[in-house]
């Protein structure tokens, strides 16, 4: 008897479910093209800084009523006469489709494309960041839920149905204006009203509930499975179970679940920062960028367009990223509601 | 079947005080500014400050508060809003939610409809390229923020396109009451209700389609099938007979949870008073006796109806009464 070559055995071995799941998105185009969509977002959002000073050659968040600007060889003001008759009032420069005010200017005279990119980066990172600390909280939730039953079950399930019952977005808002005037008070800690932790902690909280259904539904099928079973006669304990048994079977929903939350996350930011309770100025985020366009969404509908167009080709992406995933990875379970 | 109505019944009891306790804690137990601030608006002079602080016993413990909070907002009914000159916030919440109903009742039909349609067209015609495209355009109608989708349909019928034959008849920002005039009423209200549906036909039909996709592997339909009957009948009589139980429970919490302020953004975009308007505006000066009690009372507007729906399942659903 000779050991087998490893090259061979290698060969053999068939590919683990994550293996399938990657091989399986690779042939999905539209999961394909929507992911090249985030990651060129993302890309052009944290070179906002770059674009402002080396194409745009001016700063956003400066208001910039009085200055001008040349447009192919052309000396132009930023605030125009109206085109109304009599020329009454000043309207900001509309597109230009050059380098510096590509986009035109908003009501202050700032670069409407440079604002864009800089509030990327805010509405991006905030639903990133909520969607992680939503799905890591829903996690804990939701396996202590699921994995040990009985009391803790009851009592955590009714906590969820409890905040289910809120409206969403009422009950983000509550959050919201109760901090945005003189930000949150832990003890030692204070978190300043324009601290985007405030947005992000406010966002992952109200959509823990949407996240933990599932992942308890995924446990407690996981907890009756027979490898489980056998951890348990074996007398492993129980937080190595959940530890090594459970999460990595919670992974897969998990994943699928993320880019959906982190689209509910970025309309729930953007509709937050257009009641001006979201990010809060000077900075930017796609939210307060369509505010800020719907004084002139008549005269300079570019504006509000723009970042409304930014939203939902990110919103659009992920959502198909997700279908996706979840396709990929045959989650059955992990359906999700859109409020 | 009375005890599985008894035990809906504690159960609701239950989350209504849950959600009171909740929606009272936000609002007067976050760490953060002192509540009587919060409660008397920007710039209060001492003796209002005093005047809150004795009225919602500030100064004693938080059970108390909560006690006189809930007196308040659901007994007397006098909570009044500082923000707004000693305004009453109970009946301008019910002077304003007629319009709300109108907005989410119209929006319901034009999404149940259209949804219906294409969620059984889409499934009917699976992996034809009529299906990819409905459920496409589902996907895009969920990615549209509502308040955007609102700003530009105003851009179109307001401005650009308003002097063409198409847009001629669409009214100015505004809300008609139906009792005046039931047309003008419609009018002011078409485009906000299409606005809102937009994003309920794409969950809606993308959740049937899975739904009757799903079914068309069950042995009722199997059976079906074996009968001989035609496959529009099977989809319709069948399949979305069946596939209307989700419809239906979702449907009763959106509706629930629209009239309870979740139309407030298209109502802020369109000018039209209803709920959400008022909220918002409690938003701009910080009112915040006037937003609890609207948190306060859509929420318990939404606990009451999902129970309504429950009940009303306990005497339709066979499986569901005796199940329990």
């Amino acid at each position: 008897m000779t050991d087998p070559a490893p090259s061979p055995a290698q060969d053999t071995k068939p590919p683990g479910p994550w293996r399938m799941a990657l091989r399986s998105l690779r042939h999905n185009r539209s999961a394909l093209f929507s992911f090249a969509v985030l990651v060129f977002l993302a890309v052009a959002s944290v070179l906002a800084p770059y674009y402002a000073r080396y194409v745009a050659h001016t700063d956003p968040f400066v208001s910039n009523v009085a200055g001008s600007i040349t447009v192919g060889g052309q000396e132009m003001d930023i605030m125009q006469p109206n085109d109304n008759p009599l020329h009454l009032g000043l309207s900001p420069i509309g597109p230009t489709w050059h380098g510096s005010y590509m986009l035109g200017a908003d009501s202050q005279g700032r670069d409407v494309a440079a604002r864009l990119l800089y509030g990327g980066r805010n509405s991006l990172l905030i639903s990133f960041c909520s969607a992680v600390l939503c799905l890591v909280m829903a996690a804990a939730v939701g396996i202590a839920a699921g994995f040990c039953g009985g009391i803790v079950d009851t009592i955590l399930s009714r906590m969820m149905d409890i905040m289910w019952s809120v409206p969403v977005y009422l009950f983000a808002i509550s959050l919201s204006i109760v901090t945005v005037s003189d930000g949150l008070h832990l003890g030692p800690f204070v978190i300043e009203s324009d601290n985007l932790l405030l947005p992000i902690c406010i966002i992952a909280l109200v959509y823990i509930p949407y996240a933990a259904r599932p992942i308890r539904g995924r446990v407690m099928a996981l907890r009756e499975a027979e490898f489980v079973m056998a951890a348990r006669c074996l007398g492993v304990p129980r937080w190595r179970i959940v530890l090594q048994d459970i999460l990595p079977n919670v992974t897969s929903t998990l994943v699928v679940l993320g880019p959906l939350i982190m689209a509910m996350s970025l309309l729930a930011e953007s509709a937050l920062s257009f009641l001006s309770i979201g990010v809060q100025a000077p900075a930017a985020s796609w939210g307060t960028l369509i505010q800020d366009g719907e004084g002139l969404i008549y005269t300079r509908p570019m504006v509000a367009i723009a970042p409304g167009l930014a939203i939902i080709a990110v919103v659009l992406a992920l959502n198909i990223l997700g279908d996706g995933l979840r396709d990929a990875l045959d989650v059955r379970d992990a359906s999700h509601r859109e409020q | 079947m009375l005890m599985a109505a008894l035990r809906r019944l504690g159960q609701t009891v239950f989350v209504l005080f849950g959600i009171s306790a909740l929606v009272f804690t936000v609002f007067f137990a976050t760490p953060g500014a002192d509540p009587t601030a919060r409660i008397a608006g920007k710039n209060a002079s001492p003796q209002t400050m005093q005047k809150v602080r004795q009225e919602y016993g500030f100064d004693r413990p938080l059970p108390v508060q909560y006690a006189i909070m809930m007196k308040k907002l659901f007994i007397t009914q006098d909570l009044a809003s500082y923000a707004d000159r000693g305004e009453l916030v109970v009946p301008e919440i019910t002077r304003a939610a007629p319009v709300t109903v109108s907005l989410v009742c119209g929006a319901a039909v034009i999404w149940v409809v259209l949804s219906i349609a294409m969620g059984t067209l889409a499934a009917a015609l699976k992996g034809s390229w009529i299906d990819r495209t409905l459920m496409m355009l589902g996907l895009i109608g969920i990615s549209i923020p509502v308040f955007w989708l609102g700003q530009v349909a105003n851009l179109i019928t307001q401005n650009r396109y308003h002097d063409t034959w198409l847009f001629s008849w669409v009214p100015a920002l505004g809300y008609v009451p139906l009792t005046q005039n039931p047309w003008g009423w419609f009018k002011a209200l078409v485009i906000p209700w299409v606005v809102l549906a937009v994003l309920f036909i794409g969950v809606y039909s993308r959740v049937l389609r899975a739904d009757l996709v799903a079914l068309s592997g069950e042995d009722f339909i199997r059976t079906a099938r074996a009968k001989g009957l035609s496959p529009a009948r099977i989809l319709i009589r069948h399949g979305l007979r069946t596939a209307m139980v989700t419809f239906v429970s979702l449907f009763g919490m959106d509706f629930a949870q629209l009239v309870g302020g979740g139309a407030l953004l298209t109502e802020v975009v369109f000018g039209l008073p209803g709920v959400g308007r008022l909220t918002y505006q409690a938003l701009t000066n910080l009112d915040l006796p006037l937003i609890m009690a609207t948190v306060m009372y859509s929420a318990v507007f939404v606990v009451l109806a999902n129970a309504a729906v429950d009940m009303i399942y306990l005497l339709l659903d066979p499986r569901v009464r005796d199940a329990r």
